[in-house]
């Protein structure tokens, strides 16, 4: 007769192996060490994508973030070859997604801040053209409640009258190429505060000045309030100006030219 | 005994060992006479931890004729119990003043360790303490822990009136300034020369800046500067006799300054400006990096904007 207790061992065993369980050349172990990180696979991830851990997708985060609701992030992928699209995503978030991003002729990166609810692992998985997932990430300390706390914006008529409001600056890189920087007017409401729905930016695309698409961004709620973004255009895909255009979850449209 | 049973008896004593040290919370705290009648009690210049129980500040009193005047009350209530307690040793006189010279934790939260009728601060001090208090103190429990028992916000009902003031034949100057919050106390005693510059004044460690406003600070530190003082007592590192801490603020507020908007107007990612070196000078300020990092998170948006705005503009 099996004891009771070697039993239990031997499903938990089992259930380990499960949640572990990905398709081959996936063996590698969380470089991050987060418990977390099985379900995050399993949740963000179609079951047949091969997804790896990848140190040439960089993601900066301060290790030690003091403003929960502000933490600055900054992605890079250019070290990986035809990057398609770029998830970011923090495995210990009540709402894990950040930011998805899609560079169509920018350069494959994005400078954001976030909202953390705890200390977590950040990461940032890169897709190139063969289908394959590339995860890179850092941890992030904070003392937390990020997520659950009100904007000020909410509690503001003055903000609301400013709603989707774009300040932008474009510099000349000395790498070469350029880069643009932009704040928008929201809230970026999580939902998770008392009688606060969420309220936040999804769709955000970035043009030229022929309408020639160069970023998609694709946003969730843990993007901090006012959101700033930093993009980079290479040499070849410089413009005379660019545009930007989105709407937020409420169908609230975003839309400026941004002139140099 | 057996052995297994012997181990347990062992790990119980431990235990309770370690709650009993952990009980005692001593911050040993030990003033130094800087001046005739005028004592500091210097902190550690490090951040707040579970290991310095929050004993980072530098606190002082002035022992008179008339009573005791008590700067600053430290970080906990056992704290503020213990310096009432140490400065029962050297006076029998009883404490008439407790000035809070701005609203961060470390300056009032040990407040109920002294008659309520007794705490006074700046009205925007005491504004600053019933609205962002209790969000100080919730935090102070998660970097200290244990140290905090037992402390609540217990603002100063009083507000200090700047200008003169005599105490038991002690002529003292109250000057309301501001910078570092919105309303700094500066303690000028202009019978000893001892001045109390509060947390104006750092020295050999980096300041804090969650609530600066940096052109205000700097021209509170001009102020201080032209006071004639033989003794200056900052908000955080060792008492002086010189103007050293002053120069030393005013250089790193300055750099500062000048490091941020420079990130924000050459188009900086908030992470690139937090990865920027730090000048040689100020590498051996304590707990530079830290601060460092704190002051981009609570700075670099305003700068930011500021360089954000000059060419955008809303859609039409």
């Amino acid at each position: 007769m099996i004891k009771p207790h070697a039993l239990a061992a031997a499903s938990l065993m089992l259930a380990c192996s499960l949640a572990l369980a990905a398709p081959k050349g996936e063996t590698q172990n969380d470089p991050l060490g987060s418990h977390n990180w099985s379900y995050m696979r399993k949740d963000l991830f179609p079951a047949n994508a091969r997804v790896v851990f990848d140190e040439r997708v960089k993601v900066s985060a301060p290790l030690t973030a003091e403003n929960p609701m502000n933490v600055p992030v900054s992605v890079d992928a250019a070290a990986l070859p035809g990057v398609t699209e770029v998830l970011v995503f923090a495995d210990l978030n009540p709402i894990a997604r950040i930011v998805r991003f899609a560079p169509t002729g920018a350069h494959p990166g994005l400078g954001f801040r976030i909202k953390l609810q705890q200390s977590s692992p950040v990461r940032a998985a890169a897709r190139t053209a063969d289908g394959t997932w590339h995860v890179g990430g850092t941890w992030v300390n904070t003392t937390g409640g990020g997520c659950t706390l009100p904007s000020a914006g909410s509690a503001s008529p003055e903000w609301q009258k400013r709603l989707g409001e774009v300040s932008s600056r474009v510099w000349e890189r000395k790498e070469g190429g350029e880069r643009i920087r932009l704040r928008i007017i929201h809230p970026e409401d999580t939902g998770l505060a008392a009688g606060i729905p969420a309220f936040y930016i999804q769709p955000l695309d970035l043009a030229d000045a022929q309408g020639k698409p160069l970023m998609h961004i694709e946003g969730f709620e843990p993007l901090s309030e006012n959101p700033v973004f930093t993009v980079d255009i290479p040499a070849a895909r410089a413009s005379t100006g660019y545009q930007v255009s989105g709407r937020d979850n409420n169908g609230n449209a975003i839309s400026a030219t941004i002139e140099k | 005994m057996s052995r297994s049973a012997r181990s347990l008896v062992a790990l119980f004593t431990l235990g309770w060992a370690l709650l009993l040290a952990a009980a005692d919370m001593n911050y040993d705290l030990r003033p130094v006479r800087i001046a005739t009648d005028t004592w500091v009690l210097t902190g550690l210049s490090e951040d707040f931890s579970f290991k310095n129980g929050g004993n980072i500040v530098n606190t002082g009193f002035i022992v008179t004729p008339a009573g005791v005047l008590v700067i600053d009350s430290g970080p906990s209530r056992a704290y503020g119990e213990q310096l009432r307690r140490a400065i029962a040793r050297i006076t029998d006189k009883p404490v008439v003043m407790v000035l809070n010279t701005h609203h961060h934790p470390d300056h009032f939260l040990g407040n109920q360790a002294f008659a309520p009728d007794t705490l006074a601060a700046l009205p925007d001090t005491i504004h600053g303490i019933h609205s962002e208090g209790g969000s100080f103190n919730e935090n102070m429990y998660r970097l200290i822990g244990d140290w905090m028992a037992g402390t609540e916000v217990l603002a100063p009902a009083k507000p200090v009136t700047p200008g003169p003031m005599e105490l038991g034949g002690h002529k003292l100057e109250l000057i309301a300034l501001k910078g570092h919050t919105g309303a700094d106390l500066a303690i000028f005693d202009r019978s000893t020369g001892v001045l109390f510059a509060g947390d104006l004044v750092f020295h050999d460690r980096a300041p804090t800046t969650p609530h600066a406003n940096i052109p205000a600070w700097q021209a509170s530190l001009d102020r201080l500067d032209t006071l004639g003082f033989q003794v200056l007592v900052p908000g955080h590192g060792p008492v002086t006799l010189d103007a050293g801490p002053i120069r030393q603020t005013r250089a790193w507020l300055t750099w500062l300054d000048k490091a941020l908007r420079q990130a924000a107007e050459d188009g900086l990612d908030m992470t690139e400006a937090l990865a920027i070196d730090l000048p040689a000078e100020f590498r051996r300020l304590a707990v530079v990096e830290a601060e460092y990092r704190r002051s981009v998170g609570q700075l670099f948006p305003a700068y930011e904007l500021k360089a954000l705005s000059r060419s955008g503009r809303p859609a039409q």
